[in-house]
């Protein structure tokens, strides 16, 4: 599913944190949204997952415009910058979550809960870790068990907010490799946020660039090294 | 230098005195009193005294009042803080504020303001009394006070606790797509409920307790008091009124008691889990 938005405005009482931003995340692809600290990445994912309202602008999920609907009704798979995982819950039922929400006649039965949490448990390589409080967890597990918990409920969209930012450098590497072996095999349509370039380019087929809340650029890797289009691209990816 | 100022014997023993003068003096000296002056005529007039129809029908009014306003402060308290900590409007700070309102004011004040509601001669009155409702001096009346001098107990303890929590994992139990239901009972009730339950249990303290703004609405008639009222009108009769009184006095020193008993207990089971997760 494609995921788009149009002429997004939006401002924090005196303070344009977005504007005029129109991007299009195709079917199947990994987006990147590359920026520096404070330009506004998170509040046009939030936008995106409808847990903001934009001030003007349009927000389309496979060509529908979902501006008005409500984050519950999006459901977007949603990995936030600092996990939001549920404290008072065990991995299991952290990644349960979105299956028991579901409404009655949706609502898949206990084998099969259990089935899909078994499989994503695997996907993540958390087998055994069930029982386990996010507390009783490091960085790089809770991370791994936030992209579960987003899975769960196969979400058309993934959104991704800085997903290795707390983390060291090794297990960035790792999460890194995983998440494109993983998009590779199923083509979830992505749009991930970092402010780390050599993530962005090695991760994604296009790259956004951002800076003030607004669109610097966009285009391949390739593109964006070989001709940045203003002093900001320029100097951000130190060409 | 700093031996002479934090760990100097004579300091430590100080302290610890002036402290355990006080409990005696302001606590342990009390409950004595109370339980002697109680028992001084036997265990026979003693029950005699709570068997009587006033001593019953006292323990049975309190226990109603708390019964009614500990859950409709509960519910105004949770709506408080939900209110105040997921939502941006205008004048929040001060509504915080105005929660805290009954703590400043005096409970006679509060009883006051009712009665000039609600009382014959009041705002409402007339109307009232042409509808044969009747408020003053009756079982609404006493709610209103309590629950007057009792509401921002349940919602002052959960409007830090649940800042301090955020909304992170109400945003994202709501892009797994939890309605406002599932998204309360399921996320952000298990994050507060001990909160809650303390503030039940101090609401329902003061709610037992309350005297000043009940004396006002609830008056002195017969059936209509509650324990502090009935204690008081014993105090004043003739004929072993101190006994009587003492007595009365003593089952609300009990159930002071056992709230405290499970405010302690409440307090143990909440902070062994996260004691026992530190080592
Ligand atoms: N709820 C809010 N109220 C006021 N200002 C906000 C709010 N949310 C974000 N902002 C402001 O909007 C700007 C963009 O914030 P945003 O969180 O989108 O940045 P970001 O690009 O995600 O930064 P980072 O890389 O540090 O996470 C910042 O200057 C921030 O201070
Ligand atoms: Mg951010």
């Amino acid at each position: 599913m494609s995921v788009a938005v149009q002429n997004i405005t939006k401002s924090f009482g005196a303070f344009p944190a977005l504007y005029d931003v129109s991007l299009e995340v195709k079917t199947g692809e990994l987006l990147a949204l590359l920026g520096p600290s404070g330009s506004g990445k998170t509040t046009l994912l939030r936008i995106i997952a409808g847990l903001e309202l934009p001030d003007s602008g349009l927000v389309s999920f496979a060509g529908e415009d979902v501006t008005d609907k409500s984050a519950y009704e999006r459901k977007a798979g949603f990995v936030f910058q600092h996990y939001a995982l549920f404290q008072h819950m065990n991995v299991f039922e952290n990644i349960a979550f979105g299956l028991r929400v579901l409404p009655r006649r949706k609502r898949p039965n206990r084998e099969a809960v259990t089935k899909r949490v078994g499989d994503l448990l695997q996907l993540i390589q958390l087998e055994g870790y069930e029982k386990r409080l996010p507390s009783q967890l490091s960085g790089g597990q809770r991370q791994r068990v936030a992209l579960a918990r987003a899975l769960a409920i196969e979400p058309r969209v993934l959104l991704l907010d800085e997903p290795f930012g707390a983390l060291d450098a090794k297990v960035r590497k790792d999460l890194r490799k995983w998440l494109r072996h993983f998009h590779e095999r199923t083509h979830l349509t992505s749009l991930f946020v970092t402010h780390d370039q050599d993530e962005a380019f090695e991760l994604a087929d296009r790259v956004v660039v951002f800076n003030q809340g607004r669109i610097q650029q966009i285009g391949s890797p390739d593109d964006l090294r070989k001709n940045p289009q203003n002093d900001f691209v320029r100097e951000f990816l130190e060409v | 230098m700093k031996r002479a100022t934090t760990d100097h014997w004579l300091v430590r023993y100080l302290l610890i005195g002036v402290v355990l003068a006080f409990i005696v003096v302001f606590l342990a000296f009390p409950v004595f009193v109370i339980l002697y002056e109680a028992l001084k005529l036997g265990l026979q007039f003693y029950f005699s005294t709570l068997g009587e129809h006033q001593s019953r029908s006292a323990v049975r009014m309190t226990l109603l009042v708390a019964l009614t306003v500990v859950p409709v402060n509960t519910l105004f308290g949770v709506c408080a803080a939900w209110a105040v900590t997921h939502f941006q409007f205008k004048g929040k700070a001060l509504l915080i504020s105005l929660i805290e309102i009954p703590l400043w004011v005096s409970p006679v004040i509060g009883g006051l303001v009712f009665a000039l509601i609600f009382g014959r001669q009041g705002w409402l009155g007339p109307w009232l009394d042409d509808h044969g409702i009747q408020v003053m001096f009756a079982f609404p009346g006493i709610v209103l006070g309590t629950a007057f001098v009792t509401f921002p107990f349940v919602a002052r303890g959960l409007i830090p606790l649940m800042q301090s929590q955020g909304s992170a994992e109400e945003q994202a139990a709501l892009t797994l797509g939890a309605n406002g239901w599932q998204l309360f009972w399921r996320v952000s009730f298990p994050k507060i409920k001990w909160g809650v339950l303390y503030g039940m249990i101090l609401c329902n303290a003061r709610a037992m307790g309350e005297f000043g703004a009940v004396s006002i609405l609830a008056g002195t008639v017969d059936d209509k008091m509650t324990m502090p009222l009935q204690v008081e009108q014993y105090y004043l009769s003739m004929d072993q009124g101190l006994s009587k009184a003492f007595a009365l006095a003593s089952v609300l020193l009990l159930l002071s008691a056992v709230t405290l008993v499970v405010k302690i207990a409440l307090e143990w089971r909440h902070l062994v889990p996260s004691a026992r997760r530190l080592h």
